[in-house]
């Protein structure tokens, strides 16, 4: 076996290790690479500025732990920008594991800026059925969710005075790794009722938005841990994605690395047959 | 001391997936098996409190709505599904659930997915603005900037051709078609491009947990 | 009968659904906000159906004791804890139910979609090779994208975030637009299909 064929063959395990030193390593020892802000992201930040302060937001989280390291650190930012804002939220969500995620960065967020639960924020909790869930809400929001996601009726919540449907929202943003999530959005809630929409998405599914974006379906778009990190420079504040960036540029480095070194090696190789 | 167990059984179960990484062990099948059974049950635990009960239970029983009998009757005839002898009348609450979301499709999918992105597409093919740019500050994005419409223009329509097969690829059809495949080979490793990153934030996303809630090696 | 009747409930509520999007009055807009309610209801006992699947399966395994059976009471006891205290205590905040969700489930299912980083780096470094044209210009797009999308990319040289950016926005734009012309038509096609009754294959099987 030549060297070639002994490279083509090498041991996933030390493929394994490589990567896990790639990522360990720059979280142990920070280097503090400086993010720049993409547009997409500018655009999801200025669509969350726009708004005056006492507007109401619905964030969706259509996201579970699976994907949690990038969609998280966006719900905790959004939070944070709309608290800060005095921007009130109603959380709710296509994905029950989506819930208490988005219920989580509400109550941290509302710690930090005195906000409660019931006036200033409240999650409708998850309904099964995707775009027939949005359809549903698009027309009547108490109907749609008579409890709250821990079981309390939502008459019982200052913020759903006044909130009948879709008219009383003035931004929709939807947290979403997968279907159901930010294209059914987009289908129903800006195709059909006109709604600003935006999306905070998993960098596997950003790609497949860029065209929504361009049409101006999309008011913004975050993808990925990247995006949520870019985010959180927009609001000048270090989250985890910030902080998982100098690994994330090295493991990318090490793939690179190893997709050029394999590739170096199969066109020796060919040659060689040649 | 209950949130430094939760912590440790965390770590715990964290190392027990890892370690499928050497190969498939006991551990690894303990965790998977334990994974299954608990996400089961909590779909079924938020499917009572977020749906059966606001949804069906309170305004069938509580407020009388008695037209929810329909639903309530068709999702039991769902569940008939179980049993071989009577499984076929599951077919009506399926025919309901497929027809109702065919329906929504028909008209969204045309709308949102079709028309809007063809009306996005007819642009301007000639861009002044970024040709004069191009020629005033030559340069990589300058020049990228004045070619980008035409790009999306002649991407999306070679494009569309490729997933054209009523018709055979060959000669000048085949041409565009063989152009369209170039486009759908960028936007193809562009979401492999994207794929690793989402890969490499979630072992980030666990690793740091290790590192910063667990060991405690990072602040 | 068997067949007749499903293809009759197709037929309207597709036909319903379809209709309120063009006369948003009465009586569609009220069956439209009719049905979407007994649709919410309907999908969970499909997902009912979904975990008596389940139940089903390993109380077979149970019962017949093959190789690695005794993981079948590890899912039942963890189906059977995380159920009792979630309908005990519900699903809010700082309940048992949240601990669980917390501690054990957060854990397991982001690290099993963690392992992936692992694969992808091994199988980019075993089955990534320029063996066409084609697969050079993926490979020099995702390339460009995995190191223009990083804060690495702009220390090695300050416009390859641009040139990964704009590779996003235009070339891979354009690429994922044709596919969703490409698949909006074929789901138009096919959901006509479906409600005209032409289409019958989900009403295969038992």
């Amino acid at each position: 076996m030549n060297i070639v064929e002994r490279l083509e063959k090498l041991d996933r395990r030390i493929i394994f290790l490589l990567t896990l030193l790639a990522v360990v390593i720059p979280l142990l020892l920070p280097i503090g690479f400086k993010i720049k802000v993409s547009e997409p992201v500018k655009l999801f930040y200025d669509a969350v500025e726009a708004l005056p302060p006492g507007s109401m937001v619905l964030v969706s989280s259509e996201y579970s732990p699976s994907t949690m390291p990038e969609v998280y650190p966006m719900n905790q930012a959004l939070a944070r920008h709309c608290f800060k804002k005095d921007i009130k939220i109603v959380g709710m969500g296509l994905w029950p594991e989506g819930i208490p995620l988005n219920q989580a960065s509400m109550e941290q967020a509302a710690e930090e800026y005195g906000k409660e639960y019931g006036v200033d924020y409240v999650n409708l909790g998850y309904k099964a059925g995707g775009i027939i869930v949005i359809s549903a809400a698009a027309e009547n929001i108490p109907n749609t969710f008579p409890l709250d996601y821990a079981g309390r009726p939502i008459e019982e919540f200052e913020i759903m005075e006044g909130i009948r449907n879709f008219d009383n929202i003035d931004l929709i943003i939807s947290l979403s790794a997968g279907d159901p999530g930010v294209r059914h959005w987009v289908m129903i809630a800006q195709g059909r009722y006109g709604k600003k929409v935006a999306g905070g998405v998993t960098a596997v599914s950003a790609p497949a938005f860029y065209p929504y974006l361009n049409a101006g379906q999309l008011q913004g778009l975050i993808g990925g841990m990247k995006g949520a990190a870019e985010y959180e420079t927009l609001l000048e504040t270090s989250g985890t994605a910030t902080r998982g960036m100098d690994a994330q540029s090295i493991a990318h480095g090490l793939i690179i690395f190893l997709i050029l070194f394999a590739n170096f090696f199969y066109l020796l190789g060919k040659r060689r047959k040649k | 001391m209950i949130e430094t167990l939760g912590i440790w059984m965390a770590a715990f179960l964290t190392l027990c997936i890892l370690s499928f990484l050497y190969k498939d062990n006991p551990f690894y099948k303990f965790a998977e098996h334990l994974f299954v059974g608990l996400s089961a049950a909590y779909w079924a635990v938020y499917y009572y409190f977020n749906i059966l009960l606001p949804n069906l239970i309170q305004p069938l029983f509580g407020h009388g709505q008695l037209l929810l009998i329909i639903p309530l009757v068709l999702g039991i005839m769902m569940i008939m599904r179980l049993f071989p002898k009577v499984g076929w009348v599951s077919r009506w609450p399926l025919a309901f659930i497929v027809g109702s979301y065919s329906g929504y499709n028909l008209i969204t999918y045309l709308q949102s997915k079709a028309l809007e992105q063809v009306r996005a597409t007819l642009v301007p093919f000639i861009q002044i603005e970024s040709w004069k740019n191009l020629f005033t500050n030559p340069g990589v994005m300058t020049f990228l900037n004045a070619i980008a419409v035409p790009v999306v223009v002649v991407g999306v329509t070679t494009g569309v051709i490729y997933f054209f097969f009523s018709k055979e690829h060959k000669g000048v059809f085949g041409g565009f078609a063989r152009i369209g495949v170039w486009f759908l080979m960028i936007a193809f490793g562009a979401s492999f491009g994207y794929t690793v990153m989402a890969r490499i934030s979630l072992l980030i996303g666990r690793v740091y947990f290790l590192l910063h809630d667990w060991l405690g090696l990072i602040q | 009968m068997k067949k007749e009747i499903p293809l009759l409930i197709t037929f309207i509520a597709g036909m319903v659904m379809i209709l309120q999007f063009f006369i948003p009055h009465r009586p569609f807009s009220d069956l439209q906000q009719l049905f979407n309610t007994w649709f919410l209801i309907i999908t969970v006992f499909a997902m009912i159906l979904g975990l008596g699947n389940l139940f089903k399966v390993h109380t077979k395994r149970l019962q017949r004791r093959p190789k690695g059976w005794w993981y079948s009471i590890v899912l039942l006891a963890g189906f059977a804890i995380m159920f009792t205290v979630g309908m005990v205590w519900g699903p809010a905040r700082g309940t048992p139910f949240d601990y669980l969700f917390w501690n054990v489930h957060i854990p397991m299912s982001s690290m099993m979609f963690a392992l992936l980083a692992f694969f992808v780096a091994s199988a980019s470094y075993r089955a990534f090779r320029a063996r066409t044209p084609e697969a050079t210009l993926l490979l020099v797009s995702a390339i460009l994208v995995m190191i223009g999308r990083v804060p690495l990319g702009n220390y090695i040289w300050d416009k390859l975030p641009l040139i990964g950016d704009w590779i996003m926005s235009y070339p891979n734009m354009a690429g994922q637009r044709a596919i969703m012309i490409g698949i909006a038509l074929g789901i138009v096609s096919t959901s006509l299909r479906i409600i005209l009754g032409i289409e019958r294959t989900y009403l295969s099987g038992k």
